[in-house]
């Protein structure tokens, strides 16, 4: 049986799809057979964001409908091996996703996966819901940024209420990734630290990823910036990737990197 | 930034600002989500009850009921008799 994973915030554009890009692909390069889920439906991205967008055929909501089988609807990912892509539909039908449809999908892809990462949507509507349902584990993320915070904790609740873990009594396993996180704005004392962000929420943290250029590069281009493996958030995304697996590894970019004299004469960008 | 910065009080920083903003909303909100859902209801018609015979208003009464609802608490503040 495949482990859910719901990438989650309750708030949008703080890199859920990003991020649920960059779990995925690194689980899938450990070895793990992965499928990525897009549940925005009527605003699909993930696609986007895998460089997969073109070869998009069927979707998530075919398969519930059964109008296309699980096969057909998945996308094999060109660059790792054991990485599919379920796309979200571009219906504008919002009640598209039934509970018993996600969850026959799910029961079918945890046949023959090791993970099922579940991209949410922002908000706790439908959408929200139905990704988190199903989840053994989720992975909050979050901007050091009040409104992103209060959102979290909002899902939290949800998390903590409404999934199917809880309504059998059961927890659903949680995780902090704190992303767009920028060293010195933190240091001049104008952005949430860490451990601020860990205190309120009150979660165990997986991962810090740093603002980064690479980020936007990345889905510039398609690829999944875990796979920039020269990037500090690349870099962080493997990381996080290590602890999730069980690894204890040093949380790194949390401070201010000091220039080397050439990079500072020169102005080169680290 | 400089020596000016020595002789002016420390301000508190933006980020300590909305720390603190946030620790007072995340508790107060998740007090609330603890709550039943029919507490705002009711609390509404005991008040429409009372208001029946006395003259309070919403400020007046509070409601609590404790973490695993065996007590409700009911608090009303009767006017002064005048």
């Amino acid at each position: 049986m495949a482990e859910i994973i719901v990438v989650t915030s309750g708030k949008g554009g703080v890199g859920k799809t990003t991020s649920s890009a960059a779990i995925g692909t690194g689980l899938a390069l450990k070895g793990f057979k992965t499928v990525l889920i897009d549940f925005d439906v009527g605003l699909r991205n993930l696609d986007l964001i895998m460089g997969c967008e073109r070869r998009v055929v069927y979707d998530f909501v075919n398969v519930i409908n059964k109008e296309a089988t699980l096969n057909q609807a998945l996308i094999r990912d060109k660059r790792t091996e054991n990485l599919y892509i379920l796309p979200a539909s571009q219906t504008r039908d919002k009640d598209a996703l039934s509970i018993e449809g996600v969850e026959a999908v799910l029961n079918e892809l945890g046949e023959s996966f090791d993970y099922i990462v579940c991209d949410s949507p922002a908000g706790i509507e439908k959408g929200a819901h139905l990704a988190l349902y199903f989840a053994d584990t989720a992975i909050v993320v979050t901007n050091p940024e009040v409104s992103s915070v209060r959102d979290s904790d909002r899902i939290l609740g949800v998390l903590q209420s409404k999934s199917r873990k809880a309504e059998q009594g059961e927890t659903v396993k949680e995780h902090l990734l704190l992303t767009r996180y920028n060293p010195s704005r933190v240091d001049a004392g104008e952005m949430l630290s860490v451990e601020d962000v860990k205190e309120i929420l009150a979660i165990p943290l997986l991962g810090v990823i740093p603002e980064s250029e690479a980020v936007l590069k990345a889905s510039n281009q398609g690829v999944p910036v875990i796979m920039d493996s020269d990037s500090d958030a690349g870099q962080a995304y493997d990381d996080a990737i290590a602890r999730f697996m069980g690894e204890d590894r040093e949380h790194r970019f949390l401070n201010v990197e000091r220039k080397g004299f050439l990079s500072r004469v020169f102005g080169r960008k680290g | 930034m400089g020596i000016l910065s020595y002789f002016r009080p420390k301000q508190q920083t933006s980020a300590s600002v909305a720390k603190e903003r946030l620790q007072v909303l995340v508790a107060y909100e998740r007090n609330q989500r603890t709550q039943p859902e029919y507490l705002p209801q009711m609390q509404q018609e005991i008040l429409a009850v009372i208001a029946k015979y006395v003259d309070v208003c919403t400020d007046d009464i509070q409601i609590n009921l404790d973490e695993d609802c065996s007590i409700l608490e009911l608090n009303v503040t009767l006017p002064d008799k005048s």
